[in-house]
């Protein structure tokens, strides 16, 4: 009945997406915005100038990937959601995915829990490795997960195992 | 006679009010609530636009901040109040709690906002079967989960954020169905739902909603080109709550009585009165700014609130007419920025058109 709308090789192609290359190197920002909204606190909040989205606002943001050091800083003021840092190059086996969160109860560090792809599914199951919540991102929590590495380009989303207290 | 009133206290509002208070102007504003603020209060998400929008702000933080200032100036607030009508020569009737009243403004913006349109199906006054707008309301304003298993219907951004504000909320939203075949509202919000579980079912409708007294269930179905139901294709789903979020429409009676001049303009939302470059209506002495000139955003109502302030700041002698001139050039060009885009540009030109159509009628 449900078609896929959101996945990897629709979001790959936009100006946002670090190339397969960088992707492999080291920890990068992977932004998933892909409509002319007039938009910029990505833009505004890098200290690296990692993200252009210039004049007129309703431009996608561009990555210039060299400049990005995937420290997270604009992973919270997105306003849709739509950017996430990727580290492939955590340890032999897993990437690390940083995601922003806004759903309570928030998971702990070391907790387990479900991966989930751009559509809701279960991907795998990831361990927390960190959790920020601090007061200046306003109840956007980002969470760090570790995953398989084969997965670190379709996971975006996770879902705890515990039940609601 | 008083100096102004503002009816409405949303962002357009409470703009108009801060903006004329600014420069000295006596203002009271008018919200039928407990509180001010309008829609602000229910936006618990971080709202699009750059720096100068307050972009990656959320709404109720905006609200404050619009709330605290307008505090700061002076603004006189009369809430729980309802403004009944608008009479010639700007007499205004007003319902307190206590009693009712007729009083005369200079000045009178109408900031009275937004009506959410329904949608008509088997079942759709089953209790269970809500505006979107108004089981928001419910959860972010009164604190009460309107439901547990949710249809939305209407992909707009409406649908988009309100599902998401249910899942916040602790429910689980069963589907979100779209009669057109592509998402209409941002695909961020999309996709943030998306990856939360919603199933998201575009070319469907809901066939109609059922239960003994209250929604228990609901049948939704595929359907063609033409937006005929493919028969066969009926699927029942467990839910207890249909929210409708297919589109709002200008609250623009009040303007219909003062005896404003509209045009029509389905994009934005049906009859929206005509105004000037400085939110003027037909009428002279009324203003219009925020949904009810056309349904948009916070971010433009704000825009279009502060063009109103200054104009009547202005026409009230408080401003020089060059100093005003500057301050209205700067809101348009926040609105021409926060109108850019496939999203943007449409709501520019029929914006547009209205100023055109309200030219011409001003030369005859
Ligand atoms: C779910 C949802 C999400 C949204 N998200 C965003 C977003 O992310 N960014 C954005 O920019 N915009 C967003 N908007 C749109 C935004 O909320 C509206 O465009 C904006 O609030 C319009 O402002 P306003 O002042 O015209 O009207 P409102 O905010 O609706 O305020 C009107 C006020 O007038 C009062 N009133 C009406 N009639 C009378 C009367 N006769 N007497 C007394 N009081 C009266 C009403 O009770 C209300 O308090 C969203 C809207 C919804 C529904
Ligand atoms: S992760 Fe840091 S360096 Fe990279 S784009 Fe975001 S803010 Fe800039
Ligand atoms: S902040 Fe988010 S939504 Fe806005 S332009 Fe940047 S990536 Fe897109």
């Amino acid at each position: 009945m449900k078609k896929k709308i959101f996945t990897q090789d629709y979001y790959k192609n936009f100006p946002g997406y670090p190339s397969k290359e960088r992707l492999a190197k080291a920890r990068v920002v992977v932004i998933e915005c892909v409509q002319d909204i007039p938009c910029n606190p990505c833009e505004t909040i890098c200290p690296r100038k990692a993200i252009v989205v210039g004049k007129p606002i309703t431009n996608l943001p561009r990555l210039i990937e060299e400049n990005c050091t995937g420290c997270g800083r604009c992973i919270p003021i997105c306003p849709g959601l739509a950017v996430f840092v990727v580290n492939n190059n955590y340890n032999d086996k897993e990437s690390t995915i940083s995601l922003p969160y806004e759903f309570l109860p928030l998971p702990e560090k070391g907790e387990e829990v479900i991966a989930l792809n751009r559509e809701g599914e279960k991907v795998c199951r990831a361990k927390v490795i960190s959790v920020l919540d601090p007061e200046k991102n306003n109840r956007t929590a980002v969470i760090t997960i570790a995953v398989p590495k084969e997965y670190s380009g379709e996971v975006r989303g996770i879902r705890l195992i515990r039940k609601n207290p | 006679m008083e100096e102004v009133m503002v009816v409405g206290g949303g962002p357009a509002g409470l703009c108009a009010a801060i903006e004329s208070a600014r420069y000295g102007v006596k203002v009271i504003l008018i919200d039928e609530n407990d509180m001010p603020g309008g829609q602000l209060f229910k936006q618990i998400h971080r709202f699009f636009g750059s720096a100068q929008h307050r972009a990656g702000i959320r709404g109720y933080d905006i609200g404050n901040s619009l709330l605290s200032e307008s505090e700061k100036l002076g603004v006189r607030v009369l809430l729980n109040t309802v403004v009944w009508g608008i009479f010639q020569d700007n007499f205004l009737g007003i319902k307190t709690e206590k009693e009712t009243k007729i009083l005369q403004a200079k000045k009178i913006v109408v900031g009275t906002g937004a009506l959410e349109n329904p949608l008509a199906f088997p079942g759709w006054t089953l209790p269970g079967v809500m505006g979107a707008g108004a089981a928001q309301t419910m959860m972010n304003i009164q604190r009460v989960l309107p439901g547990k298993r949710i249809l939305m219907i209407g992909s707009g951004n409406v649908g988009l954020i309100v599902s998401y504000q249910l899942l916040q909320a602790g429910a689980k939203v069963v589907a979100l169905v779209e009669a057109l075949p592509k998402i209409s509202g941002y695909l961020v919000h999309a996709a943030k739902i998306s990856r939360a579980g919603v199933q998201i079912l575009t070319s469907h409708t809901i066939v109609k909603a059922d239960g003994k007294g209250e929604v228990k269930k609901a049948v939704i179905a595929k359907i063609d080109e033409n937006f005929k139901m493919i028969k066969g294709t009926e699927k029942e789903i467990k839910v207890d709550l249909v929210c409708i979020a297919v589109g709002l429409r200008p609250l623009d009676e009040l303007c219909w009585m003062a005896g404003c001049q509209f045009t029509y303009i389905p994009s934005l939302g049906g009859f929206i009165p005509l105004h000037s470059r400085d939110m003027e209506t037909t009428v002279s002495g009324i203003y219009v700014a925020g949904d009810v000139s056309g349904i948009e955003e916070a971010s433009t109502a704000i825009e279009e609130g502060k063009l109103a302030g200054i104009a009547i700041a202005e026409s009230l002698g408080y401003i020089s007419k060059k100093e005003a001139e500057e301050k209205k050039e700067l809101s348009w060009e926040s609105l021409r920025e926060l109108r850019l885009g496939s999203f943007g540009e449409g709501r520019q030109k029929t914006k547009d058109l209205i100023l055109k159509q309200y030219n011409s009628l001003h030369k005859m």
